[in-house]
């Protein structure tokens, strides 16, 4: 995984709430492998027309088809479980999101592929996407270390981010060899539970 | 010592580990489907193999057609739908999982089988690679979504790293009205706490509404918790719980293992005095059929309401968002939800695809006859089986239904089942987002005597007045 450590891009404000995963990859791309597909997938049913013709949709002129960030409303990225919303995020070059909420799943996925889901208050996050309907185009900059954001005036917003969250997107880690070092946890773990549940262990 | 939340108790017993308040969580079963590609092939990059595959089960059940399965696998039209369930048998061949596949007696839907099968119990820690996976909680387990990265960690070590989530107690008393089904109850609870209203939350449904209801029932209303932002939703096992359980394949055979198994779920349930985060109280007899008007799920009011006049949103925020969804809908402002005409119907999805659902929309589907193209979509073989068994297809199709074979169908729109755009369909899914459907398509969610009703209709109608 790709550490995250600082970011300046161009942010792209997005006002609805509740932009859900299916907007972010369409259902019937789930099944595209993983690889730079992905970047034409991401909104594809705003970005495109039923003839694939492009829409008016901000993604798809400049200056927003360069942007690295998008500053939402709440709850981001709510619905479906897809992983391949964030795939179309990335492959776009989306790397960070700003949002009141997001969807928990969706947080998670994000954390898992290098992608900065972070938090600020509801009023914080409108202020900035005022701005940057102000000014399109301006840039915004994240400091993971700091968890700071900069905003387009240069004032800076403090975020919170769990430490562990924050040392794996620092570091860039794989949480499965993270893991694997408490197999031997686990294996004495199963020990005590399945003596306790032997209905479960006959049929596992 | 003080009252513990049945959550508490359940996640408590699962912690294997913990690094700066991150738990690493034992989990029971692993619940997959073709779209699990994704980690296969993370699984494949990684040269990894699955540690405890005996605890994860695949379900074919998002790419299969509906119809024409006479033909089998090779009689998948499109190449790029049957070669993902193509290559569903070949992984889960490859690792020892066992695969409810296409051709299997038991196939059906990720949180339609398990329950069947048994492999849905009390006290479980489930993962799913669905978001749906909520569903499970109806048995008084902790059963959540998550996406395939977090699904290949789970594989690769049969434990995976969660946050303890705040808890939230839905509290529901009262004799449901006539009429009104589970679907009702979480539509009317979505509305109230927002699509938004339980993120970081999990949420225990309590009250004695969900306790005198069918475990079908159950699992509707825990099924949509997550599109109230919820981790989890559960419901305290109980003896519906039990009687449902029994004699499944995998549930604890009876006797010595069925007795121990006993104990520990007798230990469950939330005690008194257990505090929750926050609590939520609904009267179970001021809840009326619900519909939705818009493109998420708190978009919704009871059908006797209107379309909302953005004019009259609490604030700009929603104003903006209801004229959007409005525009997208195709609806105008104030106009009555019994005047909105409907071009399809859908009674099927995780959601609302049981027996129950079956037998409701048939109930419904004898008074008349459907005036629209209307599909009916088992979530399982089994349910398909006792359908016809109590001669439910034939009532349905008798009333010009179309009765298909189980998956997941027009609810995630990927297996070739979708609608055209512009095409508004009465759906008894979990999700009216734009396009979900299918491009263009809109999606109003009701239950399945409110989705039979509006096929006789046309439009949307009480099915209380039609039941008359």
């Amino acid at each position: 995984m790709q550490p995250f450590t600082t970011l300046t891009a161009i942010a792209v404000p997005m006002h609805e709430a509740n932009i859900d995963t299916n907007q972010l990859c369409p259902t019937r791309f789930n099944k595209v492998p993983r690889g730079p597909k992905y970047r034409e997938i991401l909104f594809y049913d705003s970005r495109f027309k039923p003839d694939g013709t492009p829409t008016e949709f901000m993604l798809n002129a400049a200056p927003y088809d360069q942007s690295g960030i998008i500053v939402a409303d709440r709850n981001f990225g709510c619905g479906s479980s897809r992983e391949t919303a964030v795939y179309a995020l990335y492959e776009f070059g989306i790397r960070c999101v700003i949002a009141p909420s997001f969807g928990d799943i969706f947080a998670a996925n994000c954390a898992k592929n290098g992608l900065l889901a972070l938090t600020l208050p509801e009023e914080e996050c409108a202020a900035i996407r005022r701005q940057l309907q102000d000014q399109p185009g301006a840039k915004v900059s994240v400091d993971l270390a700091a968890q700071t954001v900069t905003d387009v005036q240069g004032k800076a917003h403090q975020f919170e981010i769990h430490e562990v969250r924050k040392r794996c997107l620092l570091e860039g880690l794989d949480d499965i060899a993270r893991t694997q070092q408490y197999s031997g946890k686990i294996a004495g773990f199963e020990a005590g539970y399945y003596k306790d549940r032997p209905w479960l262990s006959a049929r596992a | 010592m003080t009252a513990r939340t049945m959550f508490d108790k359940i996640w408590d017993s699962h912690v294997v580990a913990e690094e700066e308040g991150e738990i690493l969580l034992y989990v029971d079963r692993a619940l997959i489907h073709e779209g699990s590609s994704h980690a296969f092939a993370a699984l494949k990059r990684r040269n990894q193999s699955v540690a405890r595959p005996h605890q994860v089960f695949a379900f074919t059940d998002h790419y299969v057609p509906t119809t024409g399965r006479e033909k089998g696998i090779a009689g998948i039209a499109v190449d790029e739908i049957r070669n993902m369930v193509i290559a569903q048998h070949d992984n889960t061949k490859l690792h020892g999982i066992r695969l409810f596949g296409f051709d299997d007696p038991g196939q059906g839907i990720l949180h339609i089988v398990p329950p069947e099968q048994g492999i849905t119990q009390p006290g479980l820690l489930i993962a799913g690679a669905d978001s749906h996976t909520s569903t499970h909680g109806a048995f008084g387990a902790i059963a959540f979504g998550m996406g395939a990265s977090d699904m290949t960690h789970v594989m690769a070590t049969q434990a995976t790293w969660q946050r303890k989530p705040k808890k939230l107690r839905i509290t529901v008393d009262g004799k449901l009205g006539f009429g009104i089904a589970p679907k009702d109850i979480i539509l009317a609870v979505i509305a109230k706490i927002g699509a938004a209203g339980s993120v970081g939350h999990a949420i225990e449904y309590a009250g004695s509404t969900f306790a005198a209801m069918s475990m079908e029932g159950r699992m509707t209303v825990c099924n949509m918790s997550i599109e109230a932002g919820a981790r989890c939703g559960m419901i305290a096992p109980d003896d519906t719980t039990y009687a449902y359980m029994d004699g499944r394949p995998y549930a604890p055979k009876k006797g010595a293992e069925w007795n121990a198994a006993m104990t520990r779920w007798l230990a469950l349930p939330t005690e008194a005095g257990a505090v929750f985060d926050r609590e939520v109280v609904l009267d179970a007899a001021q809840i009326e059929p619900m519909v939705t008007w818009g493109v998420n799920p708190e978009m919704a009011g009871p059908v006797g309401g209107a379309v909302p006049d953005p004019r009259n949103a609490p604030d700009d925020r929603k104003r903006s968002d209801w004229t959007m969804a409005l525009d997208y809908m195709g609806l105008q402002a104030g106009m009555a939800l019994t005047d909105i005409k409907i071009d399809r119907v859908f009674i099927g999805s995780c959601t609302n695809s049981r027996i129950e659902d079956i037998r409701a929309a048939a109930e419904v589907a004898k008074r008349g006859r459907a005036v629209v193209p209307a599909w009916v979509v088992p979530g399982s073989k089994l349910v398909k089986a006792q359908a016809e068994k109590e001669g439910l297809d034939k009532i349905l199709i008798a009333a010009g239904f179309e009765w298909r074979d189980p998956g997941c169908s027009l609810c995630t729109a990927i297996n070739g089942d979708q609608l055209k755009p512009g095409e508004r369909c009465a759906s008894t899914s979990n999700r009216n987002f734009r396009n979900r459907q299918g491009p263009g398509g809109r999606t109003h969610l009701v239950s399945p005597a409110m989705a039979a009703a509006a096929a006789l209709k046309g439009h949307f109608t009480d099915v209380r007045e039609l039941m008359k």
